[in-house]
């Protein structure tokens, strides 16, 4: 039954993450056709474009979300990969339990990493 | 009881193997292939990002990341994920039993239910391939 849930919350993810993620490729990947969120010349990867988004709290709160739904979602799908080729329990309990220290890990510096940045740009600091 | 246990004995080729199976086996290979590939990118994606809050944007300058062998790689990634998000949406779809059909009895001719979901599958395709083109043309006049 864990299992089955873990898995349609891995499902909803991928579902959230098609929004989210796609709006985050579409403002970094076609912003010579949109040019969202970049007032700052077309580079969208900019400093003063990304300074700008760093700025707005739904940014700061949105890449936190997207960081732990995609972590969420690519690390339980890399586990489902892992575990088809029938390995034994004790290799599948290590390869859960680094997962999950790596995702929690990298979801500390992300969370980290944007409320500094978020700081730094309403700040106005110059890097 | 412990679940029963069974040996894999096609291992790593069972992922791309897809024999005598339709497109959609290898559509989802595909899938899992571009998925490696963005966790990759992601992961990475994170570190480097991160140091902005340390005010160093490594993306920026004339350095590695600005090399066409990189903008080449990001498109890649872009590609990846444009297929990845379609085709998951399409598993999405048909894991609730949409565009599959209607279970029917299984009276010799057998018809397989494929054909049935191969409209929706064609469908994911073209939008991957629109997102593609944009991505490309997007990316080549930046």
């Amino acid at each position: 039954m864990k299992a089955a849930r873990l898995w349609t919350w891995h499902m909803a993810a991928g579902v959230v993450l098609f929004f989210v993620l796609g709006l985050h490729m579409g403002i970094m990947h076609l912003g010579e056709i949109g040019h969202w969120f970049a007032p700052y010349g077309n580079l969208a990867v900019s400093i003063a474009n990304s300074r700008f988004r760093d700025g707005m709290l739904t940014f700061t709160v949105g890449y936190i979300a997207l960081l732990a739904i995609g972590l969420f979602h690519g690390l339980y799908g890399l586990r489902t990969m892992l575990l088809e080729l029938t390995l034994r329990p004790a290799m599948e309990k290590a390869i859960t339990v680094f997962l999950l220290i790596l995702g929690i890990g990298l979801v500390g510096l992300g969370t980290w990493a944007a409320v500094a940045a978020h700081g730094v740009a309403l700040a106005g600091v110059k890097g | 009881m412990a679940a029963a246990r069974h040996e894999n004995r096609i291992g790593l080729w069972g992922w791309i193997g897809g024999g005598r199976w339709g497109i959609e086996r290898y559509a989802y290979s595909l899938h899992r292939l571009t998925g490696l590939a963005v966790l990759l990118y992601f992961l990475l994606h994170i570190v480097v990002t991160s140091l902005r809050a340390k005010g160093i944007y490594l993306w920026t300058g004339s350095g590695f990341f600005h090399k066409p062998i990189f903008r080449f790689g990001e498109y890649l990634v872009f590609a990846a994920f444009a297929y990845h998000a379609c085709n998951g949406i399409r598993l999405v779809l048909v894991e609730l039993g949409v565009a599959i059909g209607k279970p029917i009895e299984p009276v010799f001719p057998y018809k397989t239910s494929l054909r049935v979901q191969r409209p929706l599958l064609i469908a994911v395709m073209i939008v991957a391939l629109l997102l593609l083109a944009a991505g490309g043309y997007s990316g080549l006049t930046q």
